[in-house]
């Protein structure tokens, strides 16, 4: 890591506007540069020190490029098998009620091999909370088409573009889960602006209030990007997703219970 | 004081998990073992001690949910027969890479496939060999009463904690359904969250600021240590080898003929004895308790008593393998076999003894 000199008269408590959270651990992101995972990272990290709650956390990371997340997330934390992040949490919840349980989950590890178990969490309301990075393709193994790559998009298994006809639509999952009575708050988010970033921090917390709450399941997809398996710079990738994904993957909240 | 009850196998199971202190069940219907679900539902558990039982949309969510509650440190199990139990498999291969106590029964049915809802023997490969991916073996215990469908579920818990390893009972559609007078021990309590931070040290309850963040993982991409933890498993399993070996023997002092069998076979075994004794055969019965870690020893040790084993099973035969690897060809081993469903009758067995090892 590069040694950056700063000014000590500069450097006092006064001065300090921002600061990494102390809840996300000393070791280097495996991400690739300019990928949305450690943004996502960082602000469920700043939400759980803000509320002080990281001593009754218990994480559950994925299958995928963020199955090391238990490197970097410093809470208790346990890599669940692919897809079934949400049966685990669940026994971990009913185990222990009080406590804030969240899964952190990839487009392919939710949408596609998990979708019973995320289905079912959702549909069972359990008082949980699951974050879903939508990057529309499958990073760790090396790009290939999931369930959530757009129409006509290029990936390793899908090389001459994803076609509908044989190869299936793009799941819209979280407009799926909030049909379901179990679900309290879905949303739909992304972290790659600083506004972006803003609103999304806000609804991580909006997430974790109401397991406080004990309001039953909040659905937080983050629809971010796969500079590397979109073969793309970051900035490319980025202008890409708001120009393809967003269109298809509407950002904003797509259901929000009101308290009777 | 121990409780007299009339109960069917699997609903002695299902008490004997509560009183033993279980904290969690997550199951899947499945037939011949619905009643261990539907027994804990019965009980309201969640009123009776505080034991959770949930009914979950698949056998691979139950198998994953107790994956999520043994990470806690809690007494968690699940039950299933033989269909399910492969569904099972992979969070199996899991909850063994992570080294997590938990408690399994597979009341087993005839395969393969959707295979018959009757008894069988035939997971016995899957059970004693490891089941899912990777090298590493559950303790496996076989009750061949209902009395012992009570007593392994608090040893099988005794066991999964002892050594931070799956307990498999292995037991099958006759002793899961039957009804036997059974001996129930008291209620125990459940563990509380400071019992649990201070015996299970691992387990991810929260973070306190004395201790580094706990982590349940099956993973290292770093193959070196993953070599290394494959040499403490090996090296846990080795122990269980030297420790946990458990078997009976039944008229073997003035054996010349030898059953080896387990489970609902062993107690039709122990009728054919009584047929060839009035023959004047001498035969005798070694049941194996735990089949992981398999009784070699005292099996070698009957093979210089004994002119031959047959190997009562019902399966195509295969038990049979380790008590071959155990008699090191010293004598004639033979298998019978009844399957698909099928029970074996004790004078069947007794002409195979006849056919097979006296007159073979």
């Amino acid at each position: 890591m590069a040694e950056f000199k700063t000014n000590p008269e500069i450097l006092q408590p006064e001065n300090v506007v921002y600061k990494r959270t102390e809840l996300l651990t000393k070791k280097d992101l495996s991400y690739c540069p300019g990928c949305g995972h450690g943004t996502a990272h960082r602000i469920i990290m700043e939400v759980i020190e803000e509320m002080g709650i990281q001593s009754e956390t218990i994480a559950v990371a994925p299958v995928g490029c963020s199955v090391l997340a238990y490197d970097f997330m410093d809470v208790d934390i346990q890599q669940a098998a692919h897809g079934r992040a949400p049966a685990v949490a669940t026994a971990i919840k009913r185990l222990f009620p009080n406590k804030f349980v969240f899964t952190y989950q990839g487009d392919g590890d939710l949408a596609a091999i998990g979708t019973a178990e995320t289905i079912h969490a959702c549909n069972r309301g359990e008082n949980i909370t699951i974050f879903f990075i939508n990057n529309g393709i499958y990073g760790m193994t090396g790009g290939q088409m999931a369930p959530t790559t757009l129409p006509g998009m290029k990936s390793s298994t899908s090389p001459y573009g994803r076609d509908v006809a044989t190869m299936g639509n793009p799941l819209k999952m979280t407009e799926l889960v909030a049909h379901l009575p179990g679900t309290y708050y879905v949303t739909r988010q992304a972290v790659h602006s600083p506004s972006a970033v803003r609103k999304a921090k806000k609804a991580v917390r909006k997430a974790f209030e109401n397991q406080k709450l004990n309001k039953g399941i909040s659905f937080v997809e983050i629809v971010s990007n796969c500079n590397s398996g979109w073969k793309m710079t970051p900035l490319q990738s980025n202008e890409w997703m708001v120009d393809n994904m967003f269109p298809y993957y509407p950002i904003g909240d797509i259901k929000v219970s009101d308290d009777k | 004081m121990k409780e007299l009850r009339l109960m069917k196998g699997n609903e002695a199971f299902a008490e004997a998990c509560i009183r033993a202190g279980a904290d969690g069940y997550f199951g899947y219907p499945i037939t011949p073992q619905s009643e261990v679900m539907e027994y804990l539902m019965s009980q309201k558990t969640h009123e009776r001690t505080g034991m959770v039982t949930l009914q979950a949309e698949s056998e691979i969510a139950a198998i994953n949910m107790v994956y999520g509650g043994a990470g806690c440190g809690k007494r968690v199990l699940t039950s299933s027969s033989s269909p399910g139990m492969s569904l099972k498999q992979e969070g199996i291969s899991y909850i063994a890479g992570a080294e997590l106590p938990c408690l399994l029964l597979n009341v087993v049915r005839g395969g393969p496939g959707l295979g018959t809802i009757q008894p069988a023997q035939s997971d016995y490969f899957q059970s004693t060999k490891g089941g899912g991916h990777g090298d590493y073996r559950l303790i496996v215990l076989a009750p061949s009463s209902v009395q012992e469908m009570a007593d392994f579920a608090g040893l099988g818990f005794e066991l999964a904690f002892k050594y931070r390893n799956p307990v498999l009972v292995l037991s099958d559609g006759a002793i899961g359904q039957m009804m036997e007078k059974v001996y129930l021990d008291e209620q125990k309590p459940r563990f509380t969250e400071e019992e649990i931070r201070k015996n299970t040290p691992w387990a991810t309850i929260g973070k306190t600021p004395d201790r580094d963040h706990n982590i349940i993982t099956s993973l290292d991409l770093d193959s070196l240590k993953m070599e290394q933890h494959n040499h403490d498993l090996q090296a846990k399993y080795r122990k269980m080898e030297e420790n946990e070996v458990r078997y009976e023997k039944i008229s073997c002092d003035d054996a010349e003929y030898l059953f080896v069998a387990y489970g609902t076979s062993a107690r039709i075994c122990q009728k054919s004895i009584q047929l060839a004794r009035a023959e004047g055969i001498k035969v005798g019965l070694l049941r194996p308790i735990t089949l992981f870690p398999f009784p070699k020893k005292p099996i070698k040790e009957m093979a210089a008593q004994v002119k031959g084993i047959l190997c009562v099973e019902m399966s195509a035969g295969q038990m049979i393998e380790d008590v071959q690897l155990a008699v090191e060809g010293r004598i004639k081993v033979d298998h019978f076999g009844r399957y698909g469903g099928i029970v074996h009758s004790p004078i069947e067995i007794v002409e195979a003894l006849k056919k097979q090892i006296i007159g073979g």
